[in-house]
């Protein structure tokens, strides 16, 4: 089965009915999975085992009507720890890793009774925007198979584009849940710094990091993010906030809702083809009753500097624990223990990975610190100015996503520039610390785009509002690949 | 070019500093990389940024404290961890010599 005609609700509903039990609803899953997925390659790891023993006692104890994860298979991304369960974060520093513990997300997965079914592919670390930099396989685009996915989240976004889980979990530094989200006609929210626990999350930039949900349908995803959020004592940067029913707003009435659409976001470099895809969300949101203006945000032109400053450098300090003694890969014929660390890093690794590293430790390096670490974290708190000083006046901001739809497989990923340059639009929200949502929007050249709805911080609610009454206005969503034989 | 941003031998010295080791083929392909790259950083410095705070950290908190309390681990979880090690003898980690004993210097 494919779940292109069922979300979270309706299947819900018809294993609390008995039409399906858990155990058939687990195997269709991975039949389907194992029809499409050669293909696509979304998945690094299967876990299909453990997810039928689960589905067997889930049938044998019966189905919480009242838990709408019971028995939902879903797909976790391989940077995030599962117990028992290889974890490679797709380098080949961790081939054989399997972790003690399980992350934070995951405990709350299986408490809430849902099947992991499997580890998704991804860039190496999260470092990249095309999932290319995966040390294992490419991963295709099931719009059209010549085609990225996006990253580095590409795994998961095509997991549920594809229709072989309904839900899957991401994470998201510069853009990594939200550009994949865009290029696969999904919905991907990047939340709250702070919303959802990082512990258990293969660190690449602590300020910056967070995990989020991948869905088909705003309802699903926030019914999700539900699931995953709140404050844990693992982690100290998650917050003690209240965490409300993220799907309650869900009315489809945004009468007199105020929108800003800034104007740095809708110029040169961004695709026409895009724009006009954006420019009919702003007259849709308009049709709704919202009201859109531009405004503007002048520093987020200098967004993917200081990003790609302050990212590298969290990322050369977390990479220092892969030195080859504890766990990870260990080079062969070493000598000292110097030997250890340069080559198992050097052969355990990856290019992309190391550029970061090697960025991260010329910013952070006795000469340039100031010019560069200590220059970034300045302009990131001008980023974060600009956001409020909008936020005054404004329920949220819409714009594009990424600059273009999904590119080729090999066009991109030789030239690092290019490559950084699509995060333009996501990374000042992972600056500022501030939910990003990525709903499907329309479509250029047959490729999906989506539309980014951005909020204030801890204000996912009206992200997931406006997302709901786009969605239901549009129906988008409806719009599904043709993929493996399936139809 | 006007001004050179880091050369073959900077670049030596930086992965020296992150524990990694290129070959001269790879160095000619990261150095003009890198180049690039901190080329792109350099637009920050036409920002003004006089007076203005560096963030850092984004938590809406600074910190969370808890009893110092000893947790009693287990026989399965300390095979789990050293099952995850590259190589162990006697329920142990195994590291080459850290100290050089073979005086010629290396």
């Amino acid at each position: 089965m494919t779940y292109f005609d069922q979300d979270l609700t309706s299947l819900h509903a018809d294993l609390v009915a008995k039409k399906i039990s858990a155990t058939e609803l687990a195997k269709a899953t991975f039949a389907n999975m194992a029809q499409v997925d050669p293909q696509l390659g979304a998945f690094l790891n299967l876990n299909e085992d453990q997810a039928l023993k689960q589905a067997a006692l889930l049938d044998q104890n019966g189905i919480d009507a009242n838990n709408l994860f019971a028995g939902i298979p879903l797909a976790v991304k391989d940077n995030i720890v599962t117990k028992d369960l290889t974890t490679t974060a797709a380098s080949k520093m961790l081939e054989n890793f399997v972790p003690v513990y399980d992350a934070t997300v995951v405990d709350k997965l299986l408490a809430s009774n849902a099947l992991i079914v499997g580890k998704t592919n991804m860039d190496e670390f999260a470092m990249g925007g095309s999932t290319e930099t995966s040390a294992f396989h490419v991963t295709r685009n099931p719009w059209d198979i010549s085609r990225v996915p996006g990253g580095s989240s590409g795994g998961s976004a095509v997991a549920v584009a594809s229709g072989q889980v309904p839900v899957a979990l991401g994470s998201d530094t510069g853009g990594s849940i939200r550009q994949p989200s865009s290029f696969n006609g999904i919905v991907g929210m990047k939340p709250t710094y702070g919303r959802v626990s990082r512990w258990g999350l293969i660190a690449f930039g602590s300020s910056l990091d967070q995990i989020g949900p991948m869905t088909r349908t705003v309802k699903d995803n926030a019914a999700a993010l539900n699931m995953i959020a709140g404050n844990d004592v693992h982690d100290t940067t998650s917050s003690k906030r209240e965490v409300p029913d993220f799907t309650a707003g869900l009315t489809g009435d945004i009468k007199g809702m105020k929108i800003g659409l800034p104007k740095e976001y809708m110029g040169e470099g961004i695709d026409p083809k895009v724009r006009a895809v954006i420019e009919q969300a702003v007259k849709q949101f308009e049709d709704l009753g919202a009201t859109v203006e531009e405004v503007s945000l002048p520093n987020s032109r200098y967004g993917v500097a200081a990003y790609y400053i302050i990212a590298s450098s969290e990322a050369s300090s977390n990479l220092q624990r892969f030195d080859g003694i504890r766990y990870g890969f260990r080079a062969d014929d070493v000598k000292n223990l110097e030997d250890v660390y340069v080559r198992s890093r050097s052969e355990g690794f990856g290019d992309e990975v190391k550029r970061r590293i090697m960025l991260g430790t010329f910013s952070l390096s006795a000469g340039y610190y100031d010019a560069y670490f200590h220059k970034a974290g300045q302009v990131r708190t001008m980023i974060i100015n600009d956001f409020n000083k909008v936020f005054e006046d404004y329920d949220l901001i819409m714009g594009p996503v990424a600059p273009t739809p999904a590119f080729k497989l090999g066009d991109e990923v030789s030239d690092p520039i290019t490559m950084y340059m699509n995060d333009v639009l996501t990374i000042p929200v992972n600056l500022a610390g501030l939910p990003g949502m990525s709903v499907p929007a329309g479509f250029a050249d047959g490729m999906p785009v989506g539309v980014q709805l951005i909020g204030k911080a801890f204000d996912e609610s009206t992200l997931y509002k406006a997302g709901y009454a786009f969605e239901q206005a549009t129906q988008v969503y409806k719009q599904t690949p043709e993929v493996g034989g399936a139809n | 070019m006007a001004e050179e941003r880091i050369n073959a031998e900077q670049v030596q010295h930086v992965a020296g500093l992150a524990k990694l080791e290129f070959t001269p083929e790879q160095l000619a392909t990261f150095t003009p990389q890198l180049e690039k790259i901190i080329g792109m950083f350099e637009e920050l410095s036409a920002v003004d940024t006089t007076g203005v705070a560096v963030t850092s950290r984004m938590s809406d908190h600074t910190n969370s404290l808890r009893e110092d309390v000893a947790v009693k681990s287990d026989e399965k979880l300390r095979q789990a961890l050293l099952d995850n090690a590259p190589e162990t003898a006697n329920g142990l980690i195994k590291v080459p010599a850290i100290i050089d004993e073979s005086g010629d210097g290396e």
